[in-house]
């Protein structure tokens, strides 16, 4: 990027003043003998021109242009924000349909639907492994009933709405489909995603079902599904967010994710899909951490990276295939108990982290979420947090102001080359499912978060309020607390639908998704039909899990 | 008594999925020279307990980030008793606000440890009472 004979000075004349400053550290030492960033990258006192010297400009490109670094639309924030976009639910359908009132009322842009555990992992409220969990992390979804509790009064052509659904992805979008058919809207008028990543459930998030090939199965049915009926539904998000919780580094969340990514378009190409039919739809979810500037050179190099491999590695030939569309959420393992408030500057840096980094969604993370569910007024703060980031503070006024920084090209490619090694490691272990059944990233993501325990403890790495600047403070009183009575009156609900139904209508409709489950046709209109019918969730992966089998958890402890 | 090794429980309680907080802990107290067994996600009360009876451990750590502490520490110590486990040590872990702590030491749960706890103050806790 820069003229040879002026690097080469430039090396020179760096390399007389590092000699300066090394010379007087003994009068004037360093806070640290090495400097390092999260995943373990070293950082050099200063950076120039002479760091990124074998740097072409074609490695950024222009925005809305191939590889992308610069971000995936041309006019980026100078078009509009990105989609402000808090992930919400708790308690039964109709709590939850108010706090989703009251976030598109706050300015909110789109809707985020966090479920309950016993939905996330398809049973219903009264099957015994649903003890305490009924509405706890999330609304609780029985039944298309709840559905339409869930969006009442919230027409779904005018939302975009993403739902963190993983392996009964495709039930629970059955269910959106058939409400959108109740309010009249077709399918091809929605607008959302659901998050459908079951690989990195194995390896970081818990909520698995199945074993991993009819898992594979169910989602390129999505695929070829959306394809042909809602061109605007994002079919997945590839999910690097709970890898980074579970202690990855800024590297591994990358490389994982984006091998992860691997799979599921071999999958899909191997049923015989073509690519650029269903890339375009594919999404992404990263983590913004705490690192500032490594995490915007992460996402990034993620945008560049995805964009070498759709287009040299699959072949894609849409310039929409190549495009790595993500949304980002602050994160929740940085935030502590202790001085609950200081976790609201935590969110805005790792907020703005992800607007630096060209992000096409956010949900900033609540101050008293080490303690519970957020607060109303605690996620308040949390969405202002984005709003002034968005329109007061200027950074949205040109697209990626920090490209071109020495520091953040260099952590760009060192990041891009970095994960790309890994994803060359994991290709030759057979690719991210034989990696995963192999242990591989388990195992490295356990290392990275054990070190990095180590590094609290050690006090090497700083936690304010934790190993440093402690305080005794009144922790906070106005927590969200669930109400208990959710499990018994979402019992209740579940009877009275199970006895008020057509039953013959409800077993035809399971009779129907078994049979179909057992060949390879298309999954869904046989799970739009059961769904409609009113079958429960639980009935339905019931089924599933008969004809499927269950995953069982590798122990690698 | 002999100096045994301490042996240890790690249980994921319920259907919560994050385990890196157990997973930490249960490698720290490998570290520290325990015997640790590690029960992996979604387990009832009841298998806790039974692995814990099985495994022949004097302390069990739960762990539940999910909030439904509530309901699933509690019967957990109530099992050991009635199993006549009634000197295995119980401890707690995960997401609890601090109005849930005194109910859950009531239930019989000696210590409940909330973010930010190191693994090092939860070995000496162990050691200083097994």
């Amino acid at each position: 990027m820069f003229e040879h004979n002026i690097v080469k000075t430039l090396k020179i004349k760096k390399a007389e003043w590092e000699k300066m400053v090394t010379s007087k550290l003994d009068r004037f030492p360093q806070r640290k003998t090495e400097f390092k960033t999260d995943s373990n990258l070293p950082v050099e006192t200063l950076y120039t021109p002479a760091e990124i010297s074998e740097f072409s400009y074609d490695e950024l490109g222009f925005p809305g242009e191939y590889p992308f670094t610069r971000g995936v639309q041309p006019t980026m924030y100078r078009g509009r924000l990105w989609t402000m976009r808090q992930y919400a639910g708790f308690g039964t359908a109709e709590e939850t349909n108010e706090r989703f009132k009251y976030l598109l009322e706050q300015g909110q842009t789109g809707l985020s639907v966090a479920f309950d555990l016993p939905t996330q992992i398809g049973y219903d409220s009264d099957h015994s492994l649903a003890r305490g969990e009924v509405g706890k992390v999330g609304v609780v979804i029985d039944s298309l009933l709840d559905m339409e509790l869930l969006f009442m009064g919230i027409p779904l052509d005018k939302v975009s709405t993403s739902m963190t659904i993983n392996s009964p992805a495709a039930v629970i979008l059955a269910m959106y489909i058939a409400l959108a058919e109740k309010q009249g809207v077709a399918p091809e008028n929605l607008h959302g995603t659901i998050q459908n990543d079951i690989l990195k459930e194995y390896v970081a998030r818990g909520t698995y079902i199945f074993p991993p090939q009819p898992s594979m199965r169910l989602i390129t049915d999505i695929f070829a599904y959306c394809a042909e009926k809602m061109p605007n539904w994002n079919t997945i998000s590839i999910s690097g967010y709970h890898i980074r919780e579970a202690g990855s580094t800024a590297v591994q969340e990358i490389a994982f994710t984006l091998a992860d990514g691997i799979a599921y378009v071999d999958a899909a190409i191997k049923v015989g899909l073509d690519v650029d039919e269903f890339a375009p739809r594919l999404s992404f979810f990263f983590n913004a951490h705490l690192n500032f500037f490594e995490e915007v050179a992460k996402f990034r190099a993620a945008r560049r990276l995805w964009a070498k491999i759709m287009k040299e590695r699959f072949g894609a030939k849409d310039p929409k295939s190549w495009m790595l569309r993500f949304h980002t959420q602050t994160a929740g393992s940085s935030l502590t108990a202790q001085q609950p408030d200081v976790n609201i500057m935590r969110v805005a840096f790792q907020a703005l982290s992800a607007v630096l980094g060209g992000t096409q969604s956010l949900h900033t993370n609540s101050r008293d979420e080490a303690l519970a569910l957020p607060s109303q007024p605690s996620v308040l703060i949390a969405l202002r947090t984005q709003q002034v980031i968005g329109y007061e503070i200027g950074v949205t006024d040109t697209v990626d102001p920090l490209g071109g920084s020495y520091y953040l090209e260099a952590l760009t490619d060192q990041i891009e080359k970095e994960a790309a090694d890994y994803i060359e490691k994991i290709d030759e272990l057979g690719g991210a499912v034989a990696a995963i059944e192999k242990g591989f990233m388990q195992r490295e993501i356990q290392h990275s978060a054990y070190t990095y325990q180590r590094q609290i403890e050690s006090a090497e790495r700083v936690v304010i309020g934790v190993n440093k600047f402690l305080q005794d403070a009144e922790m906070p009183k106005d927590l969200l607390k669930v109400n208990p009575a959710v499990a018994d009156s979402q019992v209740e609900k579940l009877k009275i639908l199970q006895n008020t139904r057509d039953q013959r209508q409800v077993a035809d409709a399971l009779r129907n998704l078994r049979t179909v489950a057992q060949t390879s046709q298309n999954i869904m209109p046989a799970l739009i039909g059961a769904v409609k019918v009113y079958a429960t969730l639980g009935e339905i992966c019931d089924i599933l899990r008969e004809v499927f089998g269950e995953y069982q958890q590798q122990m690698l402890l | 008594m002999s100096k045994k090794r301490i042996r240890v429980l790690v249980a994921k309680a319920g259907l919560d999925g994050h385990d890196r907080g157990a997973k930490v802990i249960a490698q720290a107290l490998r570290d520290a020279g325990m015997e640790v067994i590690y029960t992996g996600l979604r387990q009832t009360p009841e298998q806790i307990v039974e692995a814990a009876i099985q495994e022949d451990v004097q302390v069990v750590g739960i762990s539940s980030l999910s909030g439904a502490h509530m309901q699933l520490f509690p019967p957990i110590v109530q099992l050991l008793r009635e199993q006549g486990a009634v000197d295995v040590l119980v401890i707690g872990g995960g997401v609890i606000p601090g109005e849930d702590i005194p109910y859950l030491k009531e239930a019989g749960l000696s210590e409940i440890f909330t973010p930010g706890t190191s693994t090092e103050d939860i070995a000496k806790y162990i050691k200083e009472r097994v």
